[in-house]
């Protein structure tokens, strides 16, 4: 088995690697978003006027008058966009590549019915695929539901703040929305942690012993709660109502 | 003890393959692993059938030719190579499942036997410092602070066995490939090469067929020679140094 | 004292030849004769290098180092291994460390103490020139391998450490950690693969040489099987190295690589080679001891283990109770009695054979009564679990591993092991064999070590002869070349390729009752027990005696199935047990006729009265190089002079 380098070779600026730079930025640039959209739904728990003030008044006129109204939004909605789709494409690729790539052999790798989970991974870890494409499905029936007045479970209004509470009285909504959260929850756990490492910002020897392992399992539980405090109340403590 | 196996048999990289079920008696627990395949070995050849094929050749761990998933595990429950496990890690009666190395870029040349060329050729692509026999300075000129060369040691201990590929669920081969891109990269003679090496190993990875790597760390607790994780992150940053200075 | 005696005629068993010389070595000045060989020797022209061809067997540190430097220098090199990998080559077992004559720790060390510790180590049984010119490349050696990147032990300033070994006065072995021979190699191997890359150098794995091609008196290529399809290839070429390291395997049970055999030179040998002192055989006796039947191969613990633990039996032959509850009275330190001035630190020869006497008395512990203790408890005590643990750790667990026992809790249990080969093709100052045109480097020459080993000098020769030696000294044989063409069709080479195929055939067809390990392994305890520490002349006689018998019943009677278009490990075992058959009759055949005790052989008839190995100098200063003859090989002497050192019988009372 004489061994011969090929020279014709994806460029490295092309390579998995540069792939999974590219999902930890936009992967961050989404993280940075929600947090601001927490803080921003928190306002909820000040009223309905300070809500949709802070949504239809403080949010548009940022940076204003540099920037039109709406401006600095239709900025953060590009960004986020395009964020999205890089992210979605890389995964996409990377996993059709990484399925190829683990060998499969008649529809199973190995053949086993014995430790199928491994040793190390986490459940998060595990579940950044499917998990992901639940989040996509939660932001698409999420962003029809409170942008215009597509998708209004238990109500069409003006208010963003009465589009909220109408749609959280609902129990299925507000299961849907726990799942999305999870979703959010698991995937962040996860991903803020292997975005560093993608990064080159991970220098410890093993996954448990960095310390942004414990950081990324803190964010990630701050967002799931966070977000989850606002349905949780409308359901169960009657807030707005 | 009596132990049950089940091992993959393939006869060649075109055939389908299927596990197969055998029986093993008297199996000492001073045994190794692979001493109960040569056992049983022995058995399938007086029987007239075809032994099963295994890649081995020290048999002490460090040449890194050794290595079956055993029970869904690259090198068996044990943190260490094949050749190294012994039989004392099993209960009497236990059903044992035996597979090789799954990857894209290893492919099964015969039983638990695969191709492993993929790593020479990552190397080819820049694992080494570019040193003419005969050019080397005095080797005291360059002194190396004890911390880096004992980090630089602790990935140079890679056997590439190919576990790490084996036990990740991408089947990438980040961790061997990072083992030597830090390895190289601490040390100062490796200084000048760097940013070609990585971008070179990483190219010639991608080629082979491996996948990318997604942090989950399975591969460190399957390497025998415990190369740790920042290695990959090393990897990552000394990438994102070359490319950021143009020089893909 | 002496207390040789002979009683039969042993030259039954062989013929003897004209006496032969070594024409390539330099006279004058010891220290001078490697820069007068290089600059005698002729030169090849840079841009001649591309049309000159060689082939190199063997990826190890020899092999390795020479493919990646001659394929640097411009050759077309092409390179062989068995295994998947070259990185793989057994060197990477090594674990002590490797030696030069650095004096970095301003001890007296010097090239000239390297050179006169090797030759005195050596039992006055190694040529001087050789011994001295790898003493001064020793030195380069460190600069290579630290450029390439080699992590070497360091000191807190960053400068390299060294360590003292096998039992020399002075601090000059370099290592990595216990992975010595692991780092070194990657370190050629990586070389290699960058000539890989630049395309000077095709690697072949998976390729077993099972013979070497002749034509018109030159040796110009080899006949390898690829291990996966089972196609049998030619390749030709100007030149050929064999660098396809020891044989200790014949013992089936050694320290070595599964893999390690002797085809490539034994099939050298059988082609007119010449097979230089194979009765040199090093048994190290820090060794884990043997289980079971079914046991594959033998782990060397580190010599280091004796300096703090300590060795003993019961006194009492059979005495079965547990290590703890034997009494301290009833212990025999042994090595501590019968050698009070080194106690447990005596020579590797001396240790091992003491534990064998001591089994063979009934006194062996553990299973079979195949083990000596080897005890920290007195360490613990005196040092602290502590800085036992520091010291020792890692091959406490390597052992605890292995044998499930705890031996911080229990005493370790040893036995002596095969290790390392002196013997081999025998090869002149150039390391070009007695056929031209094929040279041999690293374990599988007989040069350098004479009749044992020093402790870390066997990576120092291969490294050496890969890096250093050969590179140069090839390049005046390849001045007269480009040899004519040798087509595929040439005589030579069908004739070759035929043997190789009927062999085969004939292993595939013999279809018998037997595997092939149950002859290795049989074969093996043949040559433990007989041509093992201790020989004699009654029991080489017998020795072999049974090889030729086993031998016999092997070619009717093994079985080998399968096909040879696959990968077939039976098959590929065959091939090798059937050349140990050969290589261990003529190891014992050397045996009987060397009548003298020297280094790694040790005849029970030539020894002084306190159990010392006697060399009879004015007789056996000679390097015995064995010319193939079938049944009566035949023996050329290389006498053997001492300008430098001068000659003297050891003691370690
Ligand atoms: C356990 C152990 C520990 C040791 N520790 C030390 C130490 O601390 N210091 C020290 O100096 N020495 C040590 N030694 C000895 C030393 O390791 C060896 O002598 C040395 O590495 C041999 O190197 P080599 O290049 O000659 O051969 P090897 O490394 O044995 O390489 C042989 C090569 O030949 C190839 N080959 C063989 N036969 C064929 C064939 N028929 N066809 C194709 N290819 C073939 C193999 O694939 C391999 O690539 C140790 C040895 C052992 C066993
Ligand atoms: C369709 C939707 C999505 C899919 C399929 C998806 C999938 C993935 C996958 C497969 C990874 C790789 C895991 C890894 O490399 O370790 C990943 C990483 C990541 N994702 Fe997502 N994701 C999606 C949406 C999101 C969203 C909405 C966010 C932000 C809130 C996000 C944040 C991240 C982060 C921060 C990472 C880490 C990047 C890295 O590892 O380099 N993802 N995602
Ligand atoms: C329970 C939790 C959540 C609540 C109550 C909530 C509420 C809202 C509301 C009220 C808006 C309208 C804002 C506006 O008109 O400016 C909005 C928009 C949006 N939300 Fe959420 N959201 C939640 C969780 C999430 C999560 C987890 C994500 C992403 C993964 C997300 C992504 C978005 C996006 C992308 C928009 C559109 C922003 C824009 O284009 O201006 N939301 N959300
Ligand atoms: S990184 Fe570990 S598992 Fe992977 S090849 Fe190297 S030693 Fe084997
Ligand atoms: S398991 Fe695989 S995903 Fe990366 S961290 Fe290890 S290579
Ligand atoms: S056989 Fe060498 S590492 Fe297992």
């Amino acid at each position: 088995m004489a061994t011969t380098l090929t020279q014709k070779r994806v460029p490295a600026s092309r390579s998995t690697v540069a792939h999974k730079y590219a999902m930890a930025v936009s992967g961050l640039i989404m993280l940075g978003y929600l947090l601001v959209h927490m803080y921003g739904n928190l306002k909820f728990f000040q009223g309905e006027e300070k809500f949709d003030s802070y949504l239809g008044e403080t949010l548009p006129h940022m940076f204003y008058p540099y920037l039109p109204e709406d401006g600095a939004l239709w900025i953060i909605r590009v960004l986020l966009v395009v964020a999205l789709v890089v992210h979605v494409y890389c995964a996409a690729t990377l996993w059709r590549r990484n399925k190829a790539a683990a060998g499969y052999v008649g529809g199973k790798r190995y053949h086993t019915t014995q430790n199928k989970t491994g040793v190390q991974r986490s459940y998060s870890s595990f579940t950044m695929r499917w998990g992901g494409v639940i989040l996509l499905l939660f932001i698409i029936g999420h962003v029809a539901q409170m942008m215009p007045n597509w998708l209004s479970p238990g109500g069409a209004s003006d208010s963003k703040y009465d589009r909220v509470v109408n749609g959280f009285e609902i129990w299925w909504v507000v299961l849907l929305y726990t799942i999305g959260m999870l979703a959010v929850g698991l995937h962040l756990a996860h991903g803020f942690w292997s975005a560093l490492t993608t990064l080159g910002q991970n220098r410890s020897s093993t996954r448990r012993s960095s310390h942004w392992t414990a950081i990324s399992i803190a964010l990630a539980t701050l967002i799931t709660v966070g977000f989850l405090s606002v349905p949780f109340a409308v359901l169960f403590f009657g807030a707005g109502s | 003890m009596n132990i049950t196996v089940r091992v993959w048999r393939q006869k060649n990289a075109d055939d389908k393959g299927k596990m197969v079920t055998y029986g093993v008696e008297n199996v000492s627990k001073d045994m190794s692993f692979l001493e109960m395949l040569d056992v049983l070995n022995e058995q399938l050849t007086l029987a007239g059938d075809d032994p099963i094929a295994f890649d081995h050749d020290c048999r002490e761990g460090i040449c890194g030719a050794c290595g079956v998933v055993i029970n869904g595990q690259a090198h068996g429950p044990q943190v260490t190579t094949t050749c190294q496990l012994h039989m004392r890690s099993f209960e009497d009666g236990a059903v044992v499942d035996v597979e090789p190395w799954r990857a894209g870029a290893f492919p099964v040349i015969k039983d638990l036997v695969v191709d492993r060329s993929s790593f020479d050729r990552i190397i080819q692509a820049g694992g080494y410092i570019s040193a003419p026999t005969g050019s080397a300075p005095e080797a005291n000129n360059l002194p190396v602070p004890k911390k880096d060369a004992d980090h630089a040691f602790e990935s140079a201990a890679c056997i590439g066995c190919g576990a790490c590929v084996a036990a990740c669920p991408n089947g990438s081969g980040m961790l061997f490939t990072a083992a030597k891109i830090t390895h190289l990269g601490l040390l100062p003679q490796g200084q000048p090469e760097r940013d070609s090496r990585v971008i070179g190993m990483v190219e010639q990875h991608d080629h082979e067929g491996f996948g990318s790597c997604t942090n989950i760390g399975e591969c460190t607790a399957a390497c025998p020679k415990g190369i740790p994780l920042d290695t990959i992150s090393r990897l990552n940053r000394d990438l994102l140094g070359a490319l950021s200075k143009g020089k893909a | 004292m002496t207390t040789t005696t002979t009683t039969t005629n042993t030259s039954e068993f062989y013929g003897v030849g004209a006496d032969i010389h070594d024409t390539k070595a330099p006279s004058g000045p010891i220290e001078q004769r490697w820069d007068t060989r290089k600059f005698n020797a002729k030169l090849v022209n840079p841009a001649n290098r591309r049309k000159l061809s060689v082939i190199i067997v063997g990826t190890g540190l020899a092999g390795g180092a020479a493919a990646a430097t001659l394929g640097e220098a411009g050759y077309h090199v092409k390179s062989f291994c068995y295994q998947d990998s070259p990185r793989r080559a057994h060197s990477i077992a090594a674990q002590g460390g490797i030696n030069a004559a650095k004096n970095y720790r301003n001890d007296g060390d010097s090239i000239y103490r390297l050179f006169y510790d090797t030759v005195k180590g050596g039992d006055f049984r190694s040529r001087e020139s050789n011994s001295y010119r790898l003493a001064q490349v020793s030195v380069n050696i460190i600069d290579q391998c630290v450029a390439q990147g080699v992590p070497f032990a360091r000191e807190y300033g960053g400068l390299l450490d060294n360590r003292s070994f096998g039992g020399v006065q002075v601090s000059r072995t370099f290592y990595a950690r216990g992975q010595t021979g692991q780092q070194l190699l990657i370190g050629a191997y990586q070389a290699l693969e960058r000539q890989v890359a630049a395309g000077t150098v095709e690697v072949h794995t998976r390729h077993e040489m099972l013979e070497l091609i002749m034509v018109d008196g030159r040796a110009r290529g080899i006949i390898a099987r690829n291990m996966v399809t089972g196609e049998i290839e030619t390749h030709t070429a100007d030149v050929v190295v064999l660098a396809t390291g020891g044989y200790g395997n014949v013992y089936f049970l050694s320290t070595n690589a599964m893999g390690s055999n002797t085809t490539a030179t034994w099939r050298a040998h059988r082609k007119g080679a010449y097979f230089g002192n194979p009765c040199y055989t090093q048994i190290h006796p820090t060794c884990i001891p043997v289980s079971g039947d079914y046991q594959s191969k033998l782990t060397l613990m580190s010599e280091s283990l004796r300096n703090d633990g300590r060795i003993w039996v019961p006194k009492k032959a059979g005495d079965e109770r547990p290590a703890d509850q034997i009494p301290e009275d009833e212990r025999d330190y042994y090595l501590e009695r019968i050698y009070p001035a080194f106690g447990n630190l005596v020579p590797r020869d001396i240790a091992s054979r003491a534990a064998k006497y001591q089994c063979d008395d009934g006194k062996g512990v553990g299973p079979g009564g195949l083990g000596v203790y080897l005890d920290f408890a007195d360490a613990i005590a005196r040092l602290g679990l502590d800085t036992v643990k520091a010291k020792y750790g890692n091959l406490f667990d390597m052992y605890a591993q292995i044998t499930g026992e705890d031996p911080y809790k229990t005493p370790m249990r040893i036995y002596p092991a095969v290790h390392y080969t002196m013997g081999g093709l025998w090869v002149d100052y150039d390391l070009q064999s007695n056929l031209a045109g094929l040279f041999v480097t690293g374990e599988a020459n007989f040069s350098d070590q004479g009749a044992n080993r020093l402790g870390a000098s066997a990576l120092m020769q291969g490294l050496a002869d890969g890096y250093f030696v050969l590179p140069n000294t090839i390049a005046n044989y390849l001045a007269d070349g480009p040899f004519e063409k040798i087509s595929d069709d040439h005589p030579e080479v069908v004739a070759a390729k035929q043997a190789v195929t009927d062999r085969i055939n004939t292993f595939l067809s013999i279809n018998g009752t037997r595997t092939v390990d149950s002859y290795h392994k049989e074969l093996g305890q043949i040559m433990w027990e007989y041509c093992g520490m201790e020989r004699t002349e009654e029991g080489l006689t017998k020795a072999i005696g049974l090889i030729r018998e086993l031998k016999a019943d092997f070619w009717k009677n093994v079985k080998v199935s399968g096909v040879n278009e696959e990968l077939n490990q039976t098959l590929e075992r065959a091939g090798r047990v059937a050349d140990f058959f050969e290589l261990g009759e003529l190891m014992c055949i050397d045996a009987l006729h060397r009548r003298e005790s020297c280094g790694g052989h040790f005849r029970a008839e030539s020894q002084t009265e306190d159990g010392e190995a006697l060399r009879h100098d004015e007789e056996f200063a000679y390097v015995a190089a064995w010319e193939f003859g079938g049944d009566t090989p035949i023996l050329h002497k290389e006498p053997l002079e001492y300008e430098y050192v001068e000659m003297k019988a050891r003691s370690y009372k």
